[in-house]
């Protein structure tokens, strides 16, 4: 049994602000709650669905009749929420909610401001409370708070959905936060590596070396557990002149973004090649690495200075 | 007991385009699957199930669309499945859909791909800042570029073979009012003038950004007989997988790419595909991959592709068109362009391809692939019902 690396994990946050075209019927309900009006959409067999959708949970038909119901309505049913995490409506405890607004068929969820569990309940009147600050957004409705009041009468009302100055696009931003942990094989390597050794892992069975090792063997599915130090020095098997700068990447381009098969390496790993001029890389060129600062990886490779390896010797790698 | 035929009777797409702000994501699978059931004269009642496909979800960053696009696609109270293969779903998506018909689970099927890049990050969404990995350093076109010059290595080919491949599919493209780019004034010089993204790569030798969807209705020789116009008869499909990395792979010309093709043609009694076709629809998001691609389906022998692309061969009027409908070169909705291959061979059978119809087409190969080439998903399409 080899000896145990150090286990490493890592927080790893992927995060984008997404874009949603709303379309005719999410349009008018979003700008509705900006102006403090809450619209359903009337379905073929005569029920008010809140929110709107599109199309027909039963029917499938196009559905865009649109009709205003109540900011008053019930509760149908609730889970208490005793420690609210970011970006949740409130950031004390809170009921979610799912509220049957008076005139609609369905019910909207939604957070309810409450002193605590004891003070909800099934049935309970609740009325919304609009945020002071609307853009068009289900944030508009800050949260819905218990209410004393009779229900909303004579709704639903026909309502055209126009508006002066609509929401077409919302921005959604998105947010998943990981715990990362590259396991045995790579915590091996990255271990090796911090002392510019380049150590892959040898299949049992093919008898292929793998660089970077990821445990196991791709091709026949067994664990690779026979370090072999590779390289450092190896040969271009390939290559592209990259001339768009990449997203949070410092490289000023054009530059030279490499298969480089290591020598003892069965499979090529890719990496940037410096030290020469971008236009004079060729297939064949040997090269090794060069590190820089406190990197974990090499910054880059560079010539070595030996005469060009013959096509035949790593077309197999290509 | 053999299996069932599996028919095309309806066909629909949206008009791609880069950014469709007046529809939801519903609004836009809506769309093509309307124009679908009304070439099949069908309703949403007709349909017994729905096989939806898309690229990652992270592209929108809606998680399981599928559920919030039920009510549009008719899919409430029946099975609905999703596929997920990266590139090539849109091939997978309707082949899963054809064997639900192929082995009688249901009659008539509904199958849609789609995907609204404007809304999307598939730059950098499969791009994640993994920790204690190497930052990735160049992005699709960069990932695909050497694998282009190791082609050029191997096979000798002169370095215009890109530009004509380009310059083809967007003239194609003129001819199909749905693609999305439609560069009347593109000239080949413009093309071969055009900078370089990732050299081998040329900026007009790559593939737009696309919002649109694809639908077909697959449908069982009952479904067929209903049929108002003719159908396009499915007589082999198959999928493959290989690993993304691994020592000893082809990357030029995978392994998995080539016994797929086999199995189909296999499948559907091809001998000799350069003849017994009579178009090709190819996933060819990069121009190069043209020639790659048809020694890859044993259209050409190892090393010979790029001298049909020169001789003209796999244009419209050539004797093996590729991409008649303008390719992914003019039009890519990333998880709906397998499934638009597909459709569009099933059109060119149908011989309802309209501008871009090839004279006289009876067999056509609609092909995808995905990931780092490891994912393969092809279909042969045909005029006459398949011998039982």
């Amino acid at each position: 049994m080899p000896d145990v690396p150090e286990v490493l994990t890592a927080p790893l946050v992927v995060e984008f602000p997404f874009t949603r075209s709303l379309g005719p019927v999410r349009s008018a309900f979003l700008t509705g709650l900006r102006e403090r009006t809450v619209l359903g959409v009337r379905t073929g067999d005569g029920r008010v669905v809140v929110p709107p959708t599109e199309y027909d949970p039963v029917t499938a038909e196009e559905l865009r009749e649109l009709v205003e119901v109540g900011s008053g309505g019930t509760v149908t049913t609730w889970a208490w929420n005793p420690a609210p995490r970011r970006g949740q409506p409130l950031t004390t405890p809170f009921a979610w909610v799912l509220v049957r607004l008076d005139g609609a068929d369905t019910a909207l969820l939604h957070a309810l401001d409450a002193t605590g569990p004891d003070a909800v309940r099934t049935g309970m009147r609740v009325r919304v409370r609009w945020a002071a600050a609307r853009t068009g957004a289900i944030t508009d409705i800050a949260c819905f708070v218990p209410d004393d009041g009779p229900a909303g009468e004579d709704l639903p009302a026909a309502h055209g959905g126009e508006f002066t100055d609509p929401v077409t696009l919302l921005t959604a931003p998105a947010r998943l936060d990981y715990t990362y942990a590259p396991g045995r094989a790579q915590s091996r390597y990255l271990q090796e590596l911090s002392a510019h050794r380049i150590v892959g892992e040898r299949c049992p069975s093919c008898r292929k070396v793998y660089v970077p090792p990821r445990g196991a063997c791709p091709t026949c599915g067994v664990a690779t557990d026979t370090q072999v130090e590779v390289g450092p020095r190896g040969t271009v098997t390939t290559f592209c002149i990259v001339n768009i700068k990449a997203r949070n990447l410092d490289i000023e381009v054009p530059y030279v973004y490499a298969h480089i098969a290591l020598d003892g390496a069965d499979l090529a790993l890719h990496a940037r090649i410096g030290g020469i001029p971008y236009d004079r890389v060729r297939m064949g060129l040997r090269v090794e690495p060069v590190w820089s600062g406190d990197g974990r990886f090499p910054d880059h490779y560079r010539p070595t200075g030996e005469p060009d390896a013959d096509y035949d010797s790593y077309k197999e790698l290509v | 007991m053999s299996k069932e035929p599996v028919a095309v009777t309806g066909i629909g797409q949206t008009a791609h385009v880069a950014a469709r702000r007046d529809v939801s994501l519903a609004g836009l699978v809506r769309e093509a699957a309307r124009r679908a059931l009304d070439d099949a004269e069908l309703t949403w009642a007709d349909i017994d199930a729905v096989v939806i496909g898309k690229a990652p979800d992270f592209f929108e960053g809606v998680m399981m669309p599928e559920l919030y696009l039920a009510d549009a696609l008719g899919a409430v109270g029946k099975p609905m499945l999703r596929v997920h293969t990266a590139g090539s779903v849109g091939g997978s998506t309707a082949l899963v859909a054809a064997n639900l018909v192929a082995a009688r689970v249901h009659r008539t099927v509904l199958t849609l791909a789609f995907e609204k890049q404007s809304e999307s990050n598939a730059m950098w969404g499969l791009s994640l800042p993994i920790p204690f990995q190497q930052p990735l350093l160049a992005g699709a076109g960069g990932f695909f570029a050497p694998h282009v010059r190791a082609y050029m290595r191997r096979t000798g080919a002169p370095d215009t073979i890109g530009s004509l491949v380009a310059y083809k599919d967007r003239r194609n493209a003129l001819k199909n009012p749905y693609a999305h780019l439609h560069e009347e004034d593109l000239t080949l010089e413009k093309v071969q003038a055009s900078p370089m993204l990732w050299d081998p790569i040329r900026y007009s030798e790559t593939c737009p950004s696309s919002d649109g969807a694809c639908a077909m209705i697959l449908t069982d020789r009952a479904g067929a007989a209903r049929a108002p116009h003719p159908a396009a008869w499915v007589h082999g499909g198959a999928m493959r997988s290989e690993p993304t990395l691994f020592a000893g792979k082809d990357f030029v010309s995978p392994q998995a790419g080539k016994d797929c093709a086999a199995d189909v043609y296999r499948q559907a009694g091809i001998t000799d595909p350069r003849r017994q076709i009579d178009a090709v629809e190819m996933y060819v998001p990069f121009s190069w991959y043209e020639p790659m691609w048809l020694e890859n389906l044993g259209f050409a022998a190892e090393g010979e592709g790029w001298k049909l692309t020169e001789a003209g061969v796999t244009a419209l009027d050539g004797d093996l068109p590729v991409n008649p409908s303008g390719g992914v070169l003019s039009t890519n909705p990333i998880g709906a362009s397998g499934m638009l291959r597909f459709a569009e061979a099933a059109l060119q059978v149908r011989g309802r391809a309209g501008a871009h119809q090839v004279d006289g087409a009876r067999r056509a190969l609609g092909h995808a692939y995905g990931g780092g080439s490891q994912f393969f998903a092809m279909w042969l399409v045909g005029t006459d019902a398949p011998a039982t």
